[in-house]
């Protein structure tokens, strides 16, 4: 039983001893992460190495081998389904691939949640929804399809959508793939704004170190499944270490592996040479 | 591996298969009541899977009874038994012919549909995505499927039925100079609703049931890729084939 009171309340994630293993391939091998409230705390590293996995971890997708993950109090892979949907309900999640409804319109889509849960005046959703499709500059496309839209658009969709009930925890996984740096920096604000203003808790993973610089207050580096740096954006800059080296210069060799694990380059070019 | 591990391992999934079909049928069952809460989706998919396939129903339905009107009225003429026609199809079709090929062609028009539009919605993290807004997927998107088709499948049997029936007239009274009245009132005297009508029906919500099972199941539970929904769609139309003519086999048997 993992221990569910907060070191102090200001903890809103913590997680233990994280072990996950996806087909024979060990993700996690003992990630302790924190995660404050109403900061906004970047996950990076590349490609692979399981942020992706790590938040549905947290949103109870996906239980670990073993570790502990609680989130708000609550003891994530034990949570019977009725009580996840209701910590679900407190979260927003903006998925790697957007993951819009396709049978439904921008507008509808972003209130897809609150038609679902809540029994509101049809007024007051078209005002919400407008509201939050303007914080993403795409009021105007309130009536486009999602096969109508832009990787970039469908992107912003989705980050309405996520942010449409106000949640306690925002996770967004790249929000800032496929956008033009406009785009991006209005997303920026936009993720800042909402954690300053209405106090939100925000997990932001991304690659783009100068935009994390400018939202995240602290910084987690995973790297071949264990947190290989941990800090804030200026102490990561300013970090030596090999592995925030590599990752922030975006050299190929290195500790962090660039290559997925093959067989030796040049046998499998058929040199026979190199068998020697 | 050895040579005989192999069909072993093929019946080992397969007998999985339908056991984790089955238990999906129970989790069906169980989203029926939260399902309620979106009866509008419900009755959205009826008009999906129902209306859509009334153009391929009523055109197969007016041949496949024109046909029977033509080889029926030939073999009738034989025993000089003609003026029996309209009884003869308006059984064939009520007991037999208007469930199962309305349900082959329900599972090739609507079937891979519903498991095509799944398997896309599983492989888009669509599914993913309602779960995550705290919507259970099982009630928003596969219940409602389920019971459109078993609302459905009764009343497209009867549209079939019904063009059949028409299609045998024409050719029967139309064309070959059956007498108008004798087709009718042969027909009328010797169908009886509950053993004919009514069992037939039976069939067609049983049909209804088992390919949108299959078909949700199929989409359902597809791997991610575009390949996987393909197989998937594949597979609906093999399996609830197969599966509705063995029902059927035993329906009729249970039921004569
Ligand atoms: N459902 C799954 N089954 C097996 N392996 C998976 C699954 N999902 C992801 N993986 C593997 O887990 C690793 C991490 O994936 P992911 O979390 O998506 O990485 P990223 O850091 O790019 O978001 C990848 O190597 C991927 O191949
Ligand atoms: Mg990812």
């Amino acid at each position: 039983m993992p221990d569910l009171t907060p070191a102090d309340d200001s903890t809103l994630i913590r997680i233990r001893g994280l072990k996950t293993v996806l087909n024979g391939k060990t993700i996690f091998d003992g990630v302790d992460l924190d995660i404050p409230r109403g900061k906004v705390t970047a996950v990076m590293g590349p490609s692979g190495t399981g942020k992706t996995t790590l938040m549905r971890h947290i949103t109870g997708q996906l239980a670990p081998d073993a570790g502990s993950v609680v989130v708000d109090g609550r003891d994530v892979p034990r949570l019977s389904r009725g009580d996840l949907f209701r910590l679900r309900e407190k979260i927003g999640y903006l998925f790697q691939n957007s993951a819009l409804l396709t049978d439904f319109s921008v507008f509808e889509n972003v209130a897809f949640p609150l038609r679902q849960h809540l029994r509101l005046p049809e007024e007051l959703i078209r005002n919400i929804v407008l509201t939050k499709l303007q914080a993403v500059g795409l009021r105007g496309a309130a009536e486009l399809m999602p096969s109508e839209l832009s990787g970039g658009m469908a992107r912003r969709v989705a980050l309405a959508r996520a942010i449409v009930r106000d949640p306690m925890l925002v996770i967004y996984d790249e929000p800032f793939v496929g956008l033009d740096p406009i785009a991006l920096n209005q997303v920026v604000k936009l993720i800042r704004m909402l954690n300053d203003t209405l106090g939100l808790t925000g997990i932001l993973v991304a690659h783009e170190f100068s935009a994390v610089k400018r939202v995240a207050d602290q910084v987690y580096l995973i790297a071949a499944g264990k947190i290989a740096a941990h800090g804030t954006p200026a102490e990561l800059a300013a970090d030596t270490s090999p592995w925030t080296r590599q990752f922030f210069g975006g050299e190929a060799d290195g500790p962090v592996p660039f290559h997925y694990p093959a067989r030796d380059y040049a046998l499998d070019l058929g040199f026979p040479e190199a068998r020697a | 591996m050895t040579p005989a591990g192999k069909p072993r391992n093929a019946l080992a999934g397969g007998i999985a298969q339908i056991g984790a079909c089955g238990l999906f049928l129970l989790s069906i069952l169980a989203a029926v009541p939260a399902s309620l809460r979106h009866i509008r989706e419900t009755v959205r998919q009826v008009w999906f899977v129902g209306a859509m396939s009334l153009t391929i129903i009523m055109t197969c339905g007016l041949f496949v009874g024109m046909v029977l009107g033509l080889q029926l009225y030939y073999v009738l003429s034989i025993f000089g038994g003609t003026a029996a026609l309209g009884t003869v199809v308006s059984l064939a079709l009520y007991r037999e012919l208007g469930p199962v090929v309305t349900a082959l062609l329900f599972a090739g028009r609507a079937g891979t549909s519903i498991t095509a539009e799944i398997g896309l919605m599983r492989a888009t993290d669509q599914l993913s995505a309602m779960e995550m807004m705290a919507v259970d997927p099982l009630a928003y998107v596969v219940t409602p499927r389920f019971l459109a088709g078993v609302i459905a499948m009764p009343l497209l049997a009867c549209v079939f039925n019904a063009l059949g029936i028409f299609g045998a007239h024409l050719v029967g009274v139309a064309w070959l100079g059956l007498d108008n009245g004798t087709f009718w009132s042969n027909m009328t005297s010797s169908v009886d609703v509950w053993k004919d009508v009514i069992n037939g029906l039976w069939k067609s919500v049983a049909f209804g049931a088992v390919i949108t099972l299959i078909a949700t199941f199929q989409g359902y539970t597809t791997p991610p890729t575009s390949e996987g929904v393909a197989y998937a769609t594949t597979r609906t139309v093999v399996f609830s084939s197969i599966v509705v003519l063995a029902l059927d086999f035993v329906m009729t048997a249970f039921l004569m």
